[in-house]
């Protein structure tokens, strides 16, 4: 299918009337869905709203449980994902899903290699692999181990799997979460390509900025309902955002509100002095107060994580002194910081954070039975009670504490996350990229909770790629560069502009210190 | 950024290779130490009584790596290679043709694999326990045909086992390392040029990467287990051509050596990285091992158990180090 109709009448794939069922609880009610060929397609919605259920229901991974799903006007039901697949939806995940151990070609001819008298035919197969990529303009070795390219590298061979089997529908799954802003391009550039060669691309992002940039439709879903199709240019931000939250997006004037009310306490929770780990942050010295919320911005890259690891004690420091409540720790893990009130959500949520075969009760629970040793149980009505608690005060969804960590959207794994934290009452939060990959709604929610905690009097440590959300939570903001603190701002001095030059003008000093 | 820094990131091949290049260097450094301490350390026919001595533990090792290899573990390769022992032994004694009792033992071993699959991936659950249970089972049925150990007697079976071919420089082989040699080369067919084998290689190293990819994961998973069971049964007969004898008590634990031989062959229990090249060494150094040990004479077999659990150590270390090193 690479007829270049862009604006064909009649849609690719026209979903109607979705429903897709788990257990009884309806995931999605009645949805419709189109698809044109030659254009892209955003599918917008919080984290909960049913847009993976239902890209899912069309690549064959659920089964609706009601309605009909026709593909070029014919009816389809796949079963499993290889046989959409072969029915040309083809689908690049968030997390990349190919295996790291083989080689470029393998992963994007797996399943569909040339074969010379039944056996593989390697050479056939690289110089495939090639011309597909060159279709992308990617020139990468096809005989090089996948795990050793870049994140972003392998995105792009998982599009280019995608082109395999002429593909004429693409399902983008957030693919730009883990892209720095040239890679975006790159792939954007890609996606318009595709897109004229009259591919129908469904789009899934959390950037708005990302998604009016690329999209021609726009799709939103709330609740696992459908809320409308538009077109971009019909529908203004403020009325996208209230689309998929369902009210109005006042929320986050809220929290800019709160964090100018707000006045630091005097004492220092944490001191640090020229604290620092070779190859990882050079020395720095850094103090945090009690009610108070420092940002750290920084490219990626600059070292903000290490940072947070060496506070949390997760990393070992080579240099320096840290000191909580004036007594300086020596640290031999997070343990010893954990006993001192100091807490650390990691960004990693999936690897270092959530236990996805367990509940959400027991996740929420994890620290504080920590905190208490193994010979002293939570008792069941404590725990009940603080589960129920910090459910409503996180507006966490499903609001059922026995439901399988592993079932929760993104974002509500994130709050069950910093609750699990804040029901040890640390004096010092530390919160590492606690909104990436969730949705709007989630990611005022957990501002407007950090906002709170600090008047409470806790000392928050928010980290964040998105200079827009460290300037509105923050009172004071760090900036870091090539692993190196460069400045500190305050007050009235904090704006997204001033972080910016911040980091750009110590650029230049950057390489004028290096040469 | 532009393509061409995308391209920038190069493969480190040898990296990749570094595990099994270790094996070698490791059974040529061994092999060395035995050529300068005794005279005729060094001659054809050692290297010929290697393959003789090892030809079942190659054969168990390269079902071994088709398991590693996605991730998975056969704990029942010795109990039944030493049933194949117990049924060939018995049905020869009954009268069977030798053919006939070669193809119940293939049967019997496979059909054990297949079953022990099937409970795994259908049941999902552990590898380690399934093959535990296969191997508790496969132990007591060789009891079951006889507790006594069975000796062998058929003619052309006897005539096979001994029988050997001559090689220029006068050194000599038998039949069951052609057979070892055999399946070493169906194993590197199958796994590199067959759709089956690449699928076994992408379930070791992302088995929920490949199925989103539509590969038959199900069938790769399912059929280790079978390949296992028929290499565990192969290497049985040969076994049993080795001993000329059927018994229960047979290969009690080897399916501890041939694991310590794919992981010296640099094979990751993790799965998907692996060789069965590589395991083919693991083994050339542990019978290397026991070679020199007996060339000493005054040392005790056991030094050679302590030697194997030094190496294994040291390559366990080695294979981390270079997982660390690629993060």
């Amino acid at each position: 299918m690479t007829d270049s109709s862009a604006t064909g009448d009649n849609p690719v794939v026209d979903m109607r009337g979705i429903t897709v069922e788990f257990s009884g609880v309806k995931a999605l009610a009645d949805v419709d869905f189109r698809l044109f060929p030659g254009e892209v397609h955003a599918l917008m919605g919080e984290n909960g709203a049913g847009k993976s259920t239902l890209i899912k229901a069309l690549t064959g991974v659920h089964r609706p449980t009601a309605g009909t799903i026709l593909l070029k006007d014919e009816p389809v039901e796949f079963t499993a994902p290889g046989q959409a697949r072969n029915a040309g939806i083809s689908t690049v995940y968030q997390e990349v899903n190919l295996c790291p151990n083989l080689s470029v070609a393998e992963n994007i001819l797996l399943g569909h290699e040339p074969r010379r008298l039944g056996a593989i035919d390697g050479r056939a197969m690289r110089a495939r692999a090639t011309e597909l990529m060159a279709r992308i303009g990617l020139s990468i070795d096809p005989a090089s181990v996948l795990s050793s390219h870049s994140i972003a590298v392998q995105q792009l061979v998982a599009i280019t799997r995608a082109l395999v089997v002429d593909a004429c529908v693409l399902v983008l799954d957030e693919p730009t979460s883990s892209l720095d802003s040239d890679e975006v391009e790159e792939l954007f550039r890609i996606v318009r390509v595709l897109r004229d060669e009259g591919v129908a691309i469904l789009f899934v992002s959390h950037f708005l900025d990302q998604v009016y940039e690329i999209a021609d439709r726009m799709t939103v879903l709330r609740n696992g309902t459908l809320v409308g199709e538009y077109l971009p240019e019909n529908l203004d931000r403020m009325a996208l955002v209230s689309a998929m939250l369902g009210r109005e997006a006042g929320i986050l004037d809220e929290v800019e509100r709160r964090s100018e009310e707000r006045a630091p306490g005097s004492a220092p929770v944490l001191v640090a002095q020229g604290l620092g780990r070779t190859g990882a942050i050079e020395p720095f010295d850094l103090e945090i107060h009690e009610g108070e919320v420092v940002g750290l911005a920084g490219l990626l890259g600059s070292g903000r994580t290490e940072l947070a690891r060496l506070l949390s004690g997760a990393d070992r420091a080579d240099t320096g002194t840290l000191m909580v409540d004036g007594e300086t720790i020596r640290s031999r893990g997070p343990r010893s910081l954990i006993a001192k009130g100091v807490a650390f959500c990691s960004e990693d949520r999936k690897a270092e954070g959530v236990v996805e075969d367990l509940s959400v009760r027991a996740n929420l629970i994890l620290a504080t039975q920590a905190a208490r040793g193994w010979a002293r149980p939570v008792a069941r009505r404590t725990a009940e009670a603080m589960v129920a608690e910090y459910i409503e005060r996180l507006d966490i969804r499903p609001a059922d504490p026995d439901a399988l960590m592993g079932n929760l959207s993104g974002g509500n794994q994130q709050k069950v996350l910093l609750a699990r934290w804040l029901v040890t009452r640390p004096r010092l939060l530390i919160l590492d990229e606690p909104t990436r990959g969730i949705d709007v709604g989630a990611k005022a929610q957990i501002q407007k909770v950090v906002a709170e905690l600090a008047a409470e009097g806790m000392a928050v440590l928010f980290i964040s790629a998105e200079l827009e959300e460290v300037v509105r939570v923050s009172d004071r903001v760090v900036v870091l560069r090539d692993r190196h603190k460069v400045a500190e701002l305050s007050g009235a001095g904090i704006s997204v502009n001033s972080v910016m030059s911040a980091i750009a003008e110590n650029a230049h000093n950057g390489v004028a210190v290096a040469s | 950024m532009s393509t061409s820094t995308l391209a920038s990131t190069r493969l480190r091949l040898p990296q990749r290779f570094l595990p099994v290049v270790a094996t070698l260097v490791v059974f040529v450094a061994t092999f060395g130490i035995g050529s300068v301490r005794y005279q005729d350390f060094a001659s054809g026919q050692v290297v010929a009584n290697l393959f003789i001595d090892n030809a079942f533990l190659i054969v168990l090792a390269v079902g071994m790596t088709f398991v590693i290899l996605t991730g998975g573990i056969d704990l029942s390769v010795g109990a039944v290679a030493a049933l194949s022992t117990m049924i060939a032994a018995a049905t020869l004694k009954a009268g069977w043709p030798p053919l006939l009792s070669i193809l119940a033992v293939l049967v019997v071993g496979t059909g054990l694999g297949l079953l022990m699959g099937l409970v795994i991936h259908h049941f999902d659950v552990q590898p380690f326990i399934v093959t535990l249970a296969g191997m508790f089972l496969a132990r007591g049925l060789c009891f079951l045909i006889s507790v006594e150990s069975v000796s062998i007697t058929d003619t052309s079976f006897r005539t096979f086992a001994t029988g050997t071919l001559a090689l220029p420089g006068g050194v000599t082989l038998t039949y069951s390392v052609l057979v070892a040699l055999a399946v070493v080369a169906a194993a590197l067919y199958v796994l590199h040029l067959t759709r089956f084998g690449r699928t076994v290689y992408a379930v070791g190293g992302s088995e929920s990467s490949a199925r989103l990819m539509g590969l038959a994961t199900a069938r790769a998973k399912v059929g280790v287990y079978a390949v296992s069971g028929f290499c565990s049964a192969l290497g049985g007969l040969l076994f049993a051509l080795y001993m000329l004898s059927g018994y229960g008590l047979h290969a009690v634990g080897m399916e501890l050596d041939v694991i310590a031989a794919v992981v010296i062959g640099g094979t990751l229990l993790a799965g998907g990285v692996g060789y069965v090249a590589g395991s083919m060494a693991g083994v050339l150094v542990l019978g290397t091992v026991q070679a020199l040990i007996s060339f000493e004479g005054t040392l005790s077999s056991w030094w050679t158990k302590i030697v194997i659990g030094v190496l294994l150590l040291a390559f366990i270390v080695l294979q981390r180090l270079i997982v660390r090193q690629r993060q």
